[in-house]
């Protein structure tokens, strides 16, 4: 499979072996910016609004206090044990790691959103629209140990299988990727 | 005092009025004359307090010193929904502590939104020698230390019931505390509880309680170990599952299906949480015995309700989550001919769309196909006129209908009129309607038809409704039986409030929060009406420290005879005769 230019082979970050198929890989992989186009529309509304705009509609509806009046104690017994997704997040550089709920989010800018305030690393939003030119990078352990890039899949797919969270500075994944590349270089040699 | 030749004996009286139970006729009786009043007061047993701050402890206990059982209510209903700021009040410990020294004899306790201390608990366990019930609704405050107390101590107690506390889970611990010889339960809910008990000390009390007839668990008690629990009650009228999930295992799935067969007495089923939809056919054997179901925390789709219900033919009550759909309440009218009470609650309350196929016809079907249905809780987005006319004609005989629209002021969807002539009908056509809760676009002209109508309402609730004072004028001066009124964000100010002033004396209490009430006029309402309290909620700060006709954030207005409370927190001002210098 030819590799896209140097910046998105972040994505190409496997542990299994070169080739197996990923069933967790969408469909139109290949387009440069796919994946952040993907995470503005696709788990989120439909509305092709700005982050921000997302967020506010979503958040102005749980806003009013008390309505629609579902009383407390049914609200908190009715969340699913399913929907209680706590996972770890680390993010390079920080000292102490976080927990998210992802159950609490429906979608990847809400979750953009949330990391951001969890720590305080602006512009999560804009790497996810733009990773070229941002200095971090939300990357996830799935359910088979692989590290992927967020936002590749329909976000209850994310939801679903994500282990763990890292976000990860930009440089490092340049040296994860180099050592991939030699890994796979020489398997590739010993075939 | 002079004795009429033909009055009967006190004694004779006293065994009369041992046969009248309800609370409004033993207030009748009391109110003949002075020997009657004290007669009754001597042999009253049960007590029901509406609003634990209309009364003191002190006053009860004088008037009534013999009594056996204690219901009382707290903080006010929107409390329900996080209205009501946490340390508002509905403190039980000042009445447990009174009740302890007065009534040694003491059976029954039912509290129901207040805040119960272990203290308290731990009061209760050692001070009524025969305590029998203990029924903590909607209550907070406490932790399973208190439960302790109580299972260790309350050597007949019958009844413990927990529904819908916050409770603070320290140990499953609590529930060994039972002694060996202990065998009087008859009902126990721990529904609430966050963490596992000890499952062997539960199997072990509910098989030595031959009298159990209500077992509701909570979540933490896995399937696996319900055939066991069944086992050991078969006896059983009312069962409350935990978690209905588990590993599809056939021999678990025969275990559990044949457990419940063994009960045969069961009519009553709750739980549910986290079904998995192959274990819900483990319940099919009794469903043609059950008459209430309570599905609102199954997280199944509407083919898996609809084969559920369809076979539960003496149905009389059922609470589900809108996953029902429109097609699942069709077949629950052609199914359940004996409904009386029905409530759908939202799966997804705050999300954007409908998540569902969930929509007026759903509720218009069963107003139609079941002709018992009394009483109704619906949440949809959507409504007409239309389809509540509709309702209102099918059933003239409803006596509580609550309907929320989940988006506020939503308009008839077919025609975008407010919803007025709609609530209108029902009103006008369910003459014994006694509760109502209104949603959508609503002008005052609704509140004119519930005036003019409600002549049997005594609960109405209203949200993000009216234009004007008017619309609050026209429900305080034409419903003869209101007792309460609760109000969030309509525009009702001061007019209608103080012109109607007097009503207020007539009924438990008003509740008015993101209204247009000025604070000059609480202030004038609680000099006005010594026999109110009429209590100001804001937490941005003393009411007086701005203008006068800034509106309040929260009012809560309630007749008491035991007046101003001392116990308020400090975002809560009494507007009484000399609330001026209270305030500063």
């Amino acid at each position: 499979m030819a590799r896209e230019s140097l910046g998105f082979e972040i994505t190409e970050l496997r542990l299994g072996l070169p080739g197996e198929p990923k069933s967790l890989v969408s469909t139109n992989k290949n387009e440069k910016k796919r994946m952040f186009s993907e995470i503005d529309g696709n788990g989120d509304n439909e509305k092709k609004s700005n982050t921000g705009g997302n967020l506010k509609t979503t958040e102005s509806k749980a806003q009013v206090v008390g309505w629609p009046p579902v009383c407390s104690y049914r609200k908190k017994n009715s969340m699913n044990e399913a929907t209680k997704m706590y996972v770890k997040v680390s993010m390079d550089g920080a000292p102490f790691l976080r927990k998210i709920d992802l159950g609490m989010h429906k979608g990847y800018s809400e979750l953009a959103l949330a990391l951001e305030k969890l720590f305080g690393c602006y512009g999560m939003g804009e790497a996810l629209k733009d990773p070229e030119n941002c200095e971090h990078v939300p990357i996830y352990e799935d359910k088979e140990g692989d590290w992927m890039l967020v936002g590749d899949v329909p976000w209850e797919m994310f939801m679903e299988s994500c282990k763990r969270l890292r976000i990860m500075k930009r440089s490092d994944a340049w040296q994860i990727e180099r050592t991939y590349i030699e890994i796979d270089e020489i398997k590739e040699k010993n075939v | 005092m002079k004795k009429a030749a033909y009055s009967f004996p006190e004694e004779v009286l006293e065994h009369v009025f041992s046969f009248i139970v309800s609370d409004k006729d033993r207030s009748s009786i009391s109110l003949v004359c002075k020997s009657w009043y004290e007669i009754e007061r001597w042999c009253r047993r049960k007590v029901f307090v509406g609003n634990c701050y209309a009364v003191s402890p002190p006053i009860l206990i004088k008037r009534f010193p013999e009594l056996r059982s204690v219901t009382l209510k707290g903080k006010p209903h929107f409390a329900d929904f996080n209205l009501v700021p946490e340390g508002w009040g509905g403190f039980a410990c000042p009445w447990i502590r009174a009740m302890a020294g007065a009534y040694p004899w003491l059976e029954e306790i039912r509290l129901k939104r207040m805040v119960v201390s272990d203290e308290s608990l731990e009061i209760i366990a050692k001070s009524f020698r025969n305590f029998k019930v203990l029924v903590l609704s909607s209550c907070e405050g406490f932790t399973t230390e208190g439960l302790a107390a109580i299972a260790a101590n309350c050597r007949n107690l019958r009844e413990l019931d927990l529904r819908e506390s916050e409770v603070e889970d320290l140990s499953g611990r609590w529930l060994s505390d039972f002694p060996d010889s202990y065998t009087s339960l008859e009902s126990l809910n721990i529904s609430c509880l966050g963490n596992e008990v000890n499952l062997l000390a539960l199997e072990r009390l509910v098989s030595r309680c031959p009298n159990l007839k209500t077992l509701r668990l909570n979540r933490a008690v896995p399937l696996d170990r319900l055939p066991n629990l069944l086992r050991g009650a078969p006896q059983l009228a009312e069962l409350g599952t935990g978690a209905y999930t588990s590993e599809m295992r056939p021999d678990v799935f025969s275990n559990l299906a044949e457990a419940f067969a063994g009960c045969k007495q069961l009519k009553t089923l709750s739980g549910f949480w986290d079904v998995l939809p192959s274990y819900l056919p483990a319940v099919y054997p009794i469903c043609s015995q059950l008459i209430s179901l309570n599905l609102s925390y199954a997280t199944v789709q509407s083919p898996d309700l609809i084969k559920l219900v369809s076979l539960c033919e003496k149905l009389q009550k059922l609470w589900v989550l809108d996953y029902i759909e429109d097609d699942g309440l069709e077949v629950l009218a052609a199914s359940c001919k004996d409904l009386r009470e029905l409530r759908v609650f939202p799966s997804d309350p705050f999300g954007l769309e409908p998540n569902v196929a969930l929509t007026e016809q759903g509720l218009v079907s069963v107003s139609e196909g079941c002709p018992k249905l009394q009483s109704v809780l619906y949440f949809c987005r959507q409504m007409s006129n239309a389809a509540l006319n509709t309702i209102a004609r099918n059933r003239p005989n409803l006596t509580r209908f609550r309907l929320c629209i989940i988006e506020p002021r939503s308009p008839d969807y077919l025609t975008l009129q407010p919803l007025d002539d709609g609530f209108g009908a029902i009103v006008e056509h369910c003459k014994d309607l006694r509760r109502l809760s209104l949603s959508g676009l609503l002008t005052d002209r609704v509140f004119e038809y519930i005036g003019t109508y409600g002549k049997k309402l005594e609960m109405l609730s209203v949200a993000f409704a009216g234009d004007s004072d008017l619309g609050l004028h026209h429900v305080l001066s034409g419903c003869d039986n209101l007792r309460k009124l609760e109000i969030r964000d309509c525009p009702f100010g001061d007019k209608a409030l103080l012109a109607n002033a007097a009503k207020l004396e007539t009924m438990r209490s008003l509740w008015m929060s993101s209204c247009s009430v000025s604070f000059g006029a609480c202030k004038v309402l609680g000099q006005k009406m010594p026999r109110l309290n009429v209590e100001v909620m804001d937490e941005s700060g003393p009411p007086d420290s701005r203008p006068e006709s800034s509106p309040v954030e929260k009012l809560y207005v309630y007749r008491t005879v035991a007046g101003p409370r001392l116990d308020m927190p400090g975002f809560v001002w009494t507007m009484d005769d000399d609330s001026a210098l209270r305030i500063s």
